[in-house]
């Protein structure tokens, strides 16, 4: 589905991807864990069109997507839900839900959209500001799901959520996957990671480290968070 | 004279001044909101409607003519410089921006001096417009009616457009957080072009509409300009509703000064400003930054 190679690139005066493939299948959650500042934000800003300078080949089912504006990116299937959830605070529920429909959603009309996510049928005339924190990156999903996407980046969608609205945030998850979407997951909360994770990848100084089976990760978990995840 | 008559009076008058204020403050604070950028040439662009208008109108015959072409004008103006000069200096710092949009200003004020001369240039109104009414036994001029009627009509197609359109959506959503907006599959550059083409348009039809009372004349944009300026600042940068408060106490600082306390008239949209700044530094309406 997607499919990133050698990707390098980062900021005006900083390199911080130093060569980074993967691949995120289609019905699958990918998983990409790693310690604070080996690259995951600003790998995501990559695939999205969002970093000053980058090279190497982005390919969406075999079609190239390196050369395209955000905006066009979008539109041939990502749906971003990046760091720090980024609503618009002065947008209702349902506005901010508009913004990324260009027409109805075929894959999640209204009444589907909440059943998924029901905190949110209750605030669709809120603005956005006044949600909760949780709430606010519900809506985060919700508002890149409506664009139908057919991979879902979501940058640390448990930052600041309460352990029962993180296990709503699995059950979730782990739906679209099964729904056929192509899930990848930046996350630094394990326990997440691995309830929906299918395949977890850690990163480190700019490149991917490990990439195998979440069992595999299971099995080799002490070892695996001693060299790449503790501080 | 009846006091009350006289006051109501000045209460039309600061309407019909404010209606005027609202057309170039509202393209301003548009711009700025979806932007981030003063445009310095928005006061050239009312001039230039003000130009265009009194040409159509001389070629026509038609005053309504006039208030066709010059948003038409100015909405192609603002297209095509947004197009070719302000799209390429987004991500630049912010004084490139000015420079140009200043740049542009100049250009317009020297072509328009190249195309129809140094004089002022005004043009009758069709006579149903050019009459009196009476208000409480005084007269008054029918066209400012219009005017106010005129402002009354763009704050309300505008607030429609910015509640109930696609565009309007964008608008809101790419002044608050441009980056998501474009990540959501929407081309934020085709909707600054536009809403840069119609703030011109606006500008413009505000240029066309003042021509028969202030008449067309050189120094018309720099006027305008520093009162669009300080509306915005006292509304909140950026703000729909701001505008509009900020164009109805500038017209009415500046007319009952005018009437009232003519000698310190010149001072009244400064205090104003000031007074307002101080309380509130990001305007009335204004979001913190």
């Amino acid at each position: 589905m997607l499919s990133l190679s050698e990707i390098t690139g980062g900021y005006a005066k900083a390199q911080v991807l130093e060569g980074v493939s993967l691949d995120a299948a289609a019905g699958a959650v990918t998983a990409l864990i790693g310690r604070n500042g080996v690259g995951k934000t600003t790998l995501m800003r990559g695939v999205m069109g969002l970093l000053p300078r980058m090279q190497g080949r982005i390919s969406l089912d075999g079609a190239a997507l390196g050369g395209l504006p955000t905006h066009a990116r979008a539109r041939a299937g990502l749906g971003y839900v990046p760091e720090g959830r980024q609503i618009f605070p002065e947008l209702t529920v349902m506005e901010n839900l508009a913004v990324g429909q260009r027409q109805p959603s075929r894959l999640w009309p209204e009444a589907r959209l909440f059943a998924l996510l029901p905190n949110l049928r209750d605030r669709r005339a809120n603005a956005g500001r006044a949600l909760s924190g949780g709430e606010q990156q519900m809506l985060a999903i919700a508002r890149a799901l409506v664009t139908d996407p057919r991979v879902l980046l979501l940058d640390e969608p448990s930052q600041g959520l309460a352990p029962m609205v993180v296990q709503e945030l699995a059950r979730v998850l782990r739906q679209l996957a099964d729904e056929g979407v192509a899930v990848l997951l930046v996350e630094q909360n394990l326990r997440l990671t691995e309830a929906v994770a299918d395949r977890i990848l850690i990163m480190a100084r700019g490149r991917i480290v490990h990439d195998d089976t979440a069992p595999a990760f299971r099995a080799a978990e002490d070892e695996l968070r001693h060299r790449w995840l503790s501080m | 004279m009846d006091p009350l008559a006289l006051f109501t009076l000045q209460v039309l008058n600061a309407l019909s001044l404010s209606a005027l204020l609202f057309f170039i403050a509202l393209g301003l604070t548009l711009i700025f909101g979806i932007m981030r950028v003063v445009n310095f040439a928005h006061g050239a662009v009312f001039m230039l409607g003000a130009y265009c208008g009194v040409a159509a109108q001389t070629a026509t015959g038609s005053f309504a003519a006039s208030l066709l072409a010059a948003p038409l004008a100015g909405a192609a103006l603002g297209l095509a410089f947004e197009r070719s000069a302000l799209s390429r200096l987004y991500a630049r710092e912010h004084s490139a921006f000015l420079l140009v949009t200043f740049g542009l200003a100049l250009a317009l004020t020297e072509a328009i001096r190249l195309i129809w001369g140094a004089d002022a240039r005004q043009t009758e109104l069709p006579a149903v417009l050019a009459g009196i009414v009476f208000v409480m036994d005084e007269p008054f001029p029918v066209y400012r009616l219009l005017l106010i009627g005129a402002g009354g009509l763009c704050w309300l197609l505008c607030w429609l457009g910015l509640q109930r359109t696609r565009l309007g959506l964008l608008l809101r959503a790419a002044s608050q957080n441009p980056t998501m907006t474009a990540a959501l599959g929407n081309d934020v550059g085709r909707v600054r072009a536009m809403v840069f083409a119609l703030a011109c348009a606006l500008a413009a039809l505000g240029g066309a509409l003042a021509a028969p009372l202030l008449s067309a004349s050189l120094g018309l944009g720099s006027n305008v300009i520093i009162d669009a300026f300080v509306i915005v600042m006292i509304g909140g940068m950026g703000s729909f509703i701001g505008t509009v408060a900020g164009s109805l106490l500038v017209g009415f600082a500046q007319t009952f000064g005018n009437f009232y306390v003519p000698e310190l008239a010149l001072g009244m949209t400064y205090a104003l400003m000031i007074t307002v700044l101080v309380l509130r530094p990001g305007g009335l309406f204004g979001r913190p930054e």
